[in-house]
């Protein structure tokens, strides 16, 4: 104790020269970093001025004219636009299909993988069921494209040996968002129960083991000791998700879509793409991210918000 | 531990449950693996299904030979290992810097950092600054934009956190400064989380398409997914390849089939064996703070 005290009062009494002195080596090294997140991160920050603005190669961002209607031209004109509509109503679909049906197959997932008695049989089910994760979407999209072709594809040719008629997997909107929503759940659901399986693991053993001796059986203790074990885990990952229903994905939607399925594959992300990096409307395009990000952030505080008036700890 | 039959049985539903899941995952690719060893008219008639229908191995032959698909491969392995060079070094002196609660100022660097991650600029902004430092269309775009995530920074962080006081401060005392001090005693300690996060980026890197498709627009850097999703869709494919096989509708098919293998394989043969370093990353991760 002594000795810490008598730390503390020399440390109180260090001069700016001894401590840089002693410290310089640790900015050196956040010299880089720090500057990398400068650069690439909080300068693209003044660049949003864009969205209030008339865009112009020629001028600096600080130079270029206000946009009409107090600089909200831009904002107004794209929600005129049905393109953007569209966009807006799909990523919010496409999200919310995510999180319904996507968020509780890792859950349901991992209670059964915590399940097997076999350790080797669930170590090799494991690794299995992690390697979508490890996939680009393109090559997903490759696979599926081969896997679900209408008449070539082999669930089709199965199909069509048990007589129903080839389904359109992902050349009609109808399916095209069932698949999108598939694949998604297929990409993710091993590596998702990671998180689960160790929330899991960081039970207390002895809990099962009363309740056993209470003659409770295997699903009455998943519901009763499993499921409220992890419930902060989940808590904490579906606000994350929450937060992120607005944001889109850029990959998955890019690599899956069509044009026979325009109507519901374009997404926010797609939309900025084809809008702004392709078609040059800049203004436009920079108003609908921002206007993405603020919706994204405004919907993690509110679910952060709720999960803490439920008794949680939340993201922060 | 005594069981009852009823629990037997439901172990075994468990298993059956397990072998369905596995197989889910693993028909995709036993699929396109078949396809990709068939002979066309095997495909054209369907006649392929996990096993393939009169063996060979043109189409990898083929691709191969297609220079601008090699050289793809042999670009993006490159740019995969510098990436992830620099990405680690950025890493580890951001978070090991991080983790000294007496330096000054520590907490408004956090709070640059974690902001990132809840704000973003946005695409068009992001493509305006690259534009404008001229990095579009130079290999650098590749690289140096997304060499630093504060996700995996709070990964290597948590298991820095983790590497007692005690080692750091009995080296203080012996007079060795920080940057030896993060040399010699916390990167040897660190190869769990080195692993895991070279993967993370690595693999992040072998499949990054979006800011190919963005910033790229040179096609000797084009990096494989990009020109796998341009064969894929049959976007410019005379120029894809000078071989006539893509174009011919039978071929064309075990071709598809043989580049997907080609990108998937190299991730295939990796992951398995890091396993047990990235499941220990992605809880580290998890851990608040």
């Amino acid at each position: 104790m002594k000795v810490k005290e008598a730390k503390s009062v020399r440390k109180n009494k260090v001069k700016v020269g001894t401590y840089i002195k002693r410290y310089w080596t640790l900015y050196l090294l956040l010299l880089l970093p720090m500057t990398y997140f400068i650069v690439f991160k909080y300068i693209p920050m003044a660049y949003i001025q864009i969205a209030f603005k008339k865009y112009n190669i020629t001028q600096s961002v600080w130079d270029m004219e206000w946009a009409k209607n107090h600089g909200f031209e831009f904002f107004i004109k794209a929600f005129a636009n049905k393109d953007f509509l569209y966009a807006l109503r799909n990523t919010l679909m496409l999200n919310l299909l995510d999180l319904v049906l996507g968020f509780p197959a890792p859950i349901i997932l991992a209670l059964l993988l915590n399940e097997l008695v076999f350790k080797r049989f669930k170590r090799v089910v494991q690794t299995i069921a992690y390697m979508p994760h490890f996939l680009s979407w393109i090559i997903i999209s490759g696979l599926a494209l081969q896997l679900l072709a209408p008449s070539t594809g082999l669930i089709n040719i199965l199909l069509g040996k048990m007589g129903i008629d080839s389904i359109p997997f992902l050349n009609e909107s109808k399916h095209w968002v069932g698949t999108y929503i598939a694949l998604g759940i297929w990409q993710s659901v091993g590596w998702n129960t990671i998180i689960y399986l160790a929330a899991i693991a960081g039970i207390n053993p002895e809990l099962y083991e009363a309740a056993s001796v209470d003659g409770a059986g295997r699903f009455k203790k998943m519901w009763h000791i499993t499921l409220p074990g992890i419930r902060s885990t989940i808590v904490v990952l579906l606000v994350m998700n929450l937060g992120h229903i607005l944001g889109s994905e850029f990959d998955r939607p890019y690599a899956l879509k069509n044009n026979l399925v325009n109507d519901v594959s374009n997404v926010i992300s797609t939309f900025v793409y084809t809008n702004g990096i392709k078609g040059l409307q800049f203004s436009l395009t920079t108003a609908v991210g921002l206007f993405q990000s603020v919706i994204g952030v405004i919907f993690l505080l509110i679910a952060n918000n709720i999960a803490r008036r439920l008794g949680e700890r939340g993201i922060w | 531990m005594i069981k009852s039959k009823s629990t037997k049985v439901g172990d075994w539903v468990i298993v059956a449950f397990c072998v369905l899941v596995s197989m889910v995952c693993l028909l995709p690719l036993l699929n396109i693996l078949a396809r990709s060893l068939s002979s066309s008219e095997a495909l054209i008639k369907n006649e392929v299904y996990l096993w393939p229908k009169g063996f060979n191995v043109e189409a990898y032959k083929t691709v191969l030979s297609d220079t601008k698909y090699t050289w793809s491969m042999a670009w993006t392995a490159i740019l995969t290992v510098i990436c992830t060079f620099v990405s680690l070094f950025m890493t580890t002196i951001c978070s090991y810097a991080l983790i000294f609660d007496k330096l000054k100022g520590r907490s408004i660097f956090n709070l640059i950092i974690v902001f990132t991650m809840f704000f973003n600029a946005g695409t068009i902004p992001n493509y305006l600054l690259l534009k404008n430092m001229g990095m579009l269309n130079k290999p650098i775009v590749l690289i140096i934009p997304g060499c630093l995530s504060v996700f995996n920074m709070i990964i290597m962080r948590s298991f820095f956190y983790g590497i007692p006081d005690s080692l750091r401060e009995s080296a203080e005392i012996d007079g060795a400064g920080y940057i030896r001090i993060m040399l010699q005693i916390y990167i040897p300690l660190s190869k769990p989380v080195f692993a895991t996060l070279a993967l993370f980026y690595a693999v992040g890197r072998w499949n990054g398409f979006s800011d190919a498709l963005m910033f790229m627009n040179n096609r000797k850097y084009y990096p494989l997914q990009l020109l796998l999703y341009n064969i894929l869709n049959n976007i410019n494919s005379i120029e894809v390849s000078t071989q006539e096989g893509f174009s011919s509708p039978g071929l064309s098919e075990t071709l598809k089939a043989a580049t997907v293998m080609f990108a998937t394989v190299p991730i295939l043969l990796i992951y398995p064996w890091l396993q047990k370093y990235f499941i220990a990353g992605v809880t580290l991760g998890a851990v608040k703070e």
